[in-house]
């Protein structure tokens, strides 16, 4: 492919995102590629639309909610590093890195922090029950009735809620993961 | 002690039985020598008949064969409840070791009735009987999932593995024979490989056996599991390939043939591996449609796999491959599919015959040692052959391993590999394709065949028996109970919906893009096609697992409910045994959990209700099955009501026919009163769980029982009054006397009984429910009590002083039933009214047939 030939230097802040996220070169080089790819108009930025153009993603139940996630409070723009910081927290976790610095995006809170996000629409840091319907609604094949639904939620919520708020907080909802292979789950194995 | 004397009685029976069989077998052996004169006999008998009419007479050829076969098979079984009974050992030493070894008895009484081998486990018989049962319920309760992310890994495993087994030790042993290290043998290096292939495999039979006592973790099983599973067949087909190669002779072999042998072996296997898949979807077809003939449904199954055993068998494709693929492709389908009685049946059905044939088939590995003509020994040949496998499995794991480890997310650990390399059994495959040699073609044959068995009790019963200290020892990681919540399924769907759109994102092909393609398809291609429209909808995972937190909810309320208020009621009633239930307010206590739990005893658990209703019917009479369940206090309780939801309504089908249920009409509307009830109590569960006020007609009803009632005290009233009364009860012991007074107050009870009709229950299931005219009112009533149950109310009232009751109660209660003549000689008047009022049984079943018919 012709794409060898755009070198790192094409890359914005190459080496800084290299170590901050833990990516190869390699990998940032084709993610780079692939934000280009994405950014049709070429402004260097990507918007919720350009999202759209990824076909499959629109069959996704929740790909709206995951575009969003990639999108920072309040901004219509995301650009390279973000792109790169977002997809950050999907590569497996590394076993030797030194824990001295500030928590990776792999780890397992960040892993889960991003999935609870994708339900914590309104950001005040705790999942309502409404919130947990329209996730539960989005999921969820049309056979099952609303009635149904909102007992699910319900359940679900009085599973995890443990002080009683009626709502599913972080840690709550990192407890009630407690047993999930987080590091599997949320992994991308090309990634690495 | 007395479990050692039960141990020794069994054994003296089956040995007694053994030589029963021995004897009758040693008859036949002598009659068999002869054979014409015996059947002279038998003409002389037949033609000697006429003459006059005897009465009894002795065929035993008649039935000798089949005769044979099944006092082998009971032999067996008998083998394994000796084994089974002995739990202390079976610990420590698999029970596939200890199955050897009776067989190693069994063969030496053979051996000392007989002085020759009339028994062994022959290729045919193990190929075609023994072996496809196992390898079917292998391949049915083969966990599809896991099997299915883990198929990369055990094939790399299954084919190259067992090549390189293969391939290793032939060139290895042909090594040591021109090396000098085995003497003088004449055996080519095509017949080392032969002999390589025939014993690579690892075996399923023998594998599993180890491994489901062990409970490893779930990658490391599967992966042993699977690749035992299919590297049967891949070494079935190298050895046919060598077999055939063997035939050709040296010379005769080619670049050619080897290009052909290597181009047959990947259509044999997947050839055999897409005959059983094409079975999986036939029978998936045809569990559609089974519906009317629900009896014969799980026969389908046996029938079609094993066919997908022959016709592989027949295509000299890969036989084990096919049945496999058939268990593992058609299972999801047709346990959505089939009815629930018939997926339990094919469950254990499938069991049965896979244990009946593991069980033969360790028993008979045990038994075919006992031959001198096979014991050809070589010492180099044997200590060589054991000693390259152990290692080249060790190389061969650890080496796939790495390569696989290289793009793994969670990579296997060395430990693990180590079990895996250990857990490397070898078992009857190999012996049943040694005993399949040419003897022609191969002059070695017996000390292959000896070899082999050598190699199976070497790995069978000494690393079998180590397996399990290892496995501790190296801290295994072991497979964990989880308990399924509902908040974890859903975010483990949104894992995966997560990990497909980021893959979508970034652009890239991954895992995760083709498992999302292939549920897609199969969701909108295969279960359409597969599944009944009216199950295809119940596919959805977070839905089923929230069904199922519902049922567990629905049990654990009632379990619930029972201990707080009707069941606590209960032993406090059975405490003072006759007290309370002369009283009618009783009545109106226990009643709304009665109710509660009537519809669905209605149809499809009376035994359930038999419980509930004991107390106001007569205690003494049910005292002696409820023993043991109260004295496991709540915990069974549990347990209980779980068993009865299923176990009565098989008791239910005693009633009908012998061949036949008829399911239709009746259990439909079972079904439907059984949905309706549980819906009632969740609803009921929920508002009393999000504080909702219990709506008013539960007070409204009580107070109307109370004011039926002649009696009408509060119930509190009438319990701090028997509380205070127990400790004077209980200090006068089981006296009879205290009982005397309220057996007498009976009577009144019993003339406003029948109105309140909660005894009733337990002829409920008779009265058919297709008649709405017919329903009393009592089970009118119930429907407006299962909405309105709360267990609030009762429970707090009660809570205060039951448990010390409870706790006290126990030993009394038990010391009562031990004076159960004392009490039951003033009893008798009450238990003939109580036998009064429940209608007698027998009369109701006539009445059921009639609507029937």
């Amino acid at each position: 492919m012709g794409s060898s030939s755009s070198g790192m230097k094409d890359v914005p802040d190459a080496q800084e995102l290299v170590q901050e996220t833990g990516f190869s070169a390699a990998h940032l080089l084709r993610l780079h590629e692939r934000f280009e790819f994405l950014d049709r108009d070429g402004t260097g930025e990507l918007r919720p639309e350009d999202f759209d153009a990824i076909r499959e993603l629109a069959m996704n139940p929740i790909g709206d909610r995951i575009i969003r996630a990639f999108f920072s409070a309040g901004k219509e723009t995301l650009d390279f590093p973000s792109f790169v910081r977002i997809l950050a927290h999907f590569r497996p976790a590394d076993k030797n890195r030194d824990r001295a610095q500030q928590e990776p995006a792999n780890s397992r809170t960040r892993k889960l922090r991003f999935a609870f996000q994708l339900y914590d629409q309104d950001g005040d840091g705790k999942i309502s029950r409404a919130e947990l319907l329209q996730v539960l609604r989005l999921m969820l094949e049309m056979q099952v009735t609303e009635e149904q639904l909102q007992c699910i939620a319900e359940r679900a919520i009085q599973e995890a809620d443990l002080d009683q708020d009626d709502a599913i907080s972080f840690d709550e909802f990192k407890k009630s993961l407690e047993k999930v292979d987080i590091d599997h789950k949320m992994s991308i194995r090309f990634l690495k | 002690m007395g479990h050692r004397g039960n141990i020794c009685v069994w054994l003296l029976g089956s040995v007694l039985l053994i030589c029963i069989v021995l004897s009758v077998k040693g008859e036949a052996a002598r009659q068999e020598s002869h054979p014409m004169s015996s059947s002279n006999q038998t003409k002389q008998e037949h033609s000697s008949s006429i003459t006059g009419l005897s009465i009894v007479t002795f065929k035993w050829h008649h039935v000798e064969t089949p005769y044979l076969i099944l006092v082998w098979i009971l032999v067996a079984f008998l083998c394994k409840m000796v084994i089974e009974a002995n739990h202390h050992v079976t610990t420590y030493i698999p029970e596939s070791a200890l199955l050897i070894c009776c067989g190693f008895i069994l063969g030496g009484m053979v051996w000392g009735a007989d002085m020759a081998q009339t028994f062994k486990l022959q290729p045919t018989v193990f190929f075609y009987f023994l072996l496809p049962q196992i390898i079917l319920d292998a391949g049915y309760s083969m966990p599809n999932k896991l099997f299915f992310t883990n198929l990369g890994a055990i094939l790399i495993h299954a084919i190259i593995g067992t090549c390189w087994n293969a391939a290793s030790l032939g060139l290895s042993l042909w090594g040591c024979q021109i090396g000098g290290a085995m003497g003088d043998l004449d055996i080519g290096l095509l017949q080392y490989l032969l002999f390589g292939s025939l014993i690579a495999a690892v075996d399923p039979v023998a594998v599993l056996a180890v491994f489901e006592q062990v409970h490893v973790n779930e990658v490391l099983f599967i992966w042993v599991f699977g690749e035992s599973l299919l590297n049967d067949g891949v070494t079935v087909v190298l050895f046919n390939v060598f077999d055939a190669f063997v035939s050709l002779g040296g010379p005769a072999i080619n670049a050619a043939e080897i290009v052909k042998g290597i181009v047959s072996f990947f259509v044999v296997a997947f050839g055999g591996s897409l005959v059983g898949l094409a079975f999986g979807i036939l029978i998936s077809l045809l569990t559609r449609c089974t519906k009317k003939v629900q009896i014969i449904e799980p026969g389908f199954i046996f029938v079609l796999g094993y066919l997908s055993y022959l016709t592989g068998e027949m295509l000299s494709l890969s036989a084990i491959l096919a049945i496999t693929f058939c268990g593992v492709s058609c299972q999801k389908y047709i346990n959505a599919n089939m009815d629930e009685d018939s997926v339990k049946t094919v469950k254990y059905a499938m069991k049965v015959f896979a244990n009946g044939s593991e069980t033969m088939i360790f028993v008979f590995l045990g038994i075919s040692a006992i031959d001198k003509t096979i014991w050809v020994w070589n010492t180099g040949f044997i200590l060589l052959t054991l000693f390259f496998i152990l290692v080249y499995r060790f190389i061969g794991v650890f080496f796939l391993t790495w390569i696989l480890n290289q793009t793994r997310l969670a990579p296997v650990e060395l430990i693990d590999q180590v079990i895996m390399s250990y857990g490397g059994l070898r078992g009857a495959v190999a012996y049943g394709l040694a005993v399949l040699l040419d003897e022609n073609k191969i002059k070695e044959k017996n000390l292959m065949v000896g070899t082999t068995l050598i190699v199976v009790y070497f790995t069978v019963i000494l690393q079998g028996i180590t397996m399990k200290p290892l496995v501790t020892w190296l801290k295994v990681k072991r497979a964990e109970q989880s308990e399924l919540t509902l908040l974890e399924k859903v975010q483990n769907k949104a894992f995966n919906h997560i990990l497909v759109a980021i893959e979508d994102i970034s652009g890239q092909i991954g895992h995760n893009y083709f498992r999302d393609k292939w549920s897609n398809f199969e969701e909108r291609w295969m279960s359409r096609f597969l599944l009944k429209p009216s199950v295809r909808k119940n596919q959805d995972q977070i839905f089923n697992v929230f069904q199922q937190l519902n049922l567990k909810d629905a049990i654990s309320y009632v379990t619930e409910g029972e201990r707080r208020g009707s069941l606590e009621f209960i032993r406090n009633e059975h405490a003072f045994v006759d007290f309370k239930k002369k009283f009618g307010d009783d009545f109106s206590e226990v009643m709304p959990y009665i109710m509660a739990n009537m519809p669905d005893n209605y149809g499809t658990m009376p035994a359930d209700m038999r419980r509930d209703p004991v107390p106001t019917v007569s205690l003494e009479m049910h005292e002696q099955t409820m023993k043991g369940t109260r004295e496991n206090e709540d915990i069974d309780a549990h347990h209980l009501l779980e068993q009865h939801l299923y176990k009565s309504r098989k008791q239910h089908r005693h009633r009908y026919s012998r061949s036949h249920f008829d399911v239709n009409q009746d259990e439909n509307e079972v079904q439907e009163i059984f949905q309706r009830t549980m819906r009632n109590r969740l609803e009921s569960f929920k508002s009393a769980k999000m504080g909702v006020a219990p709506p008013k007609t539960i007070t409204k009803h009580k107070k109307e029982q109370q004011q039926k009632m002649p009696n009408g005290k509060s119930s509190d009233k009438a319990k701090s009054y028997h509380s205070g009364d127990e400790d004077f009860e209980f200090s006068e012991g089981d006296s009879a006397s205290g009982y005397d007074p309220h057996y007498g107050s009976a009577p009144t009870r019993v003339t406003y009984r029948p109105g309140a009709g909660i005894e009733n229950p337990v002829f409920m299931p008779d009265i058919d429910p297709a008649a709405p005219t017919q329903i009393p009112p009592w089970l009118v009533e119930a429907e407006l009590d299962s909405n309105t149950v709360a267990p609030s109310q009762r429970a707090q009232v009660r809570l205060p002083w039951t448990p010390s009751n409870l706790r006290r109660l126990a030993p009394l209660r038990i010391s009562a039933n031990s004076t159960d003549s004392f009490v039951m000689a003033d009893v008798p008047t009450t238990e003939q009214r109580d036998d009064d009022q429940l209608p007698p049984p027998p009369p109701s079943p006539p009445n059921r047939d009639d609507s029937h018919l």
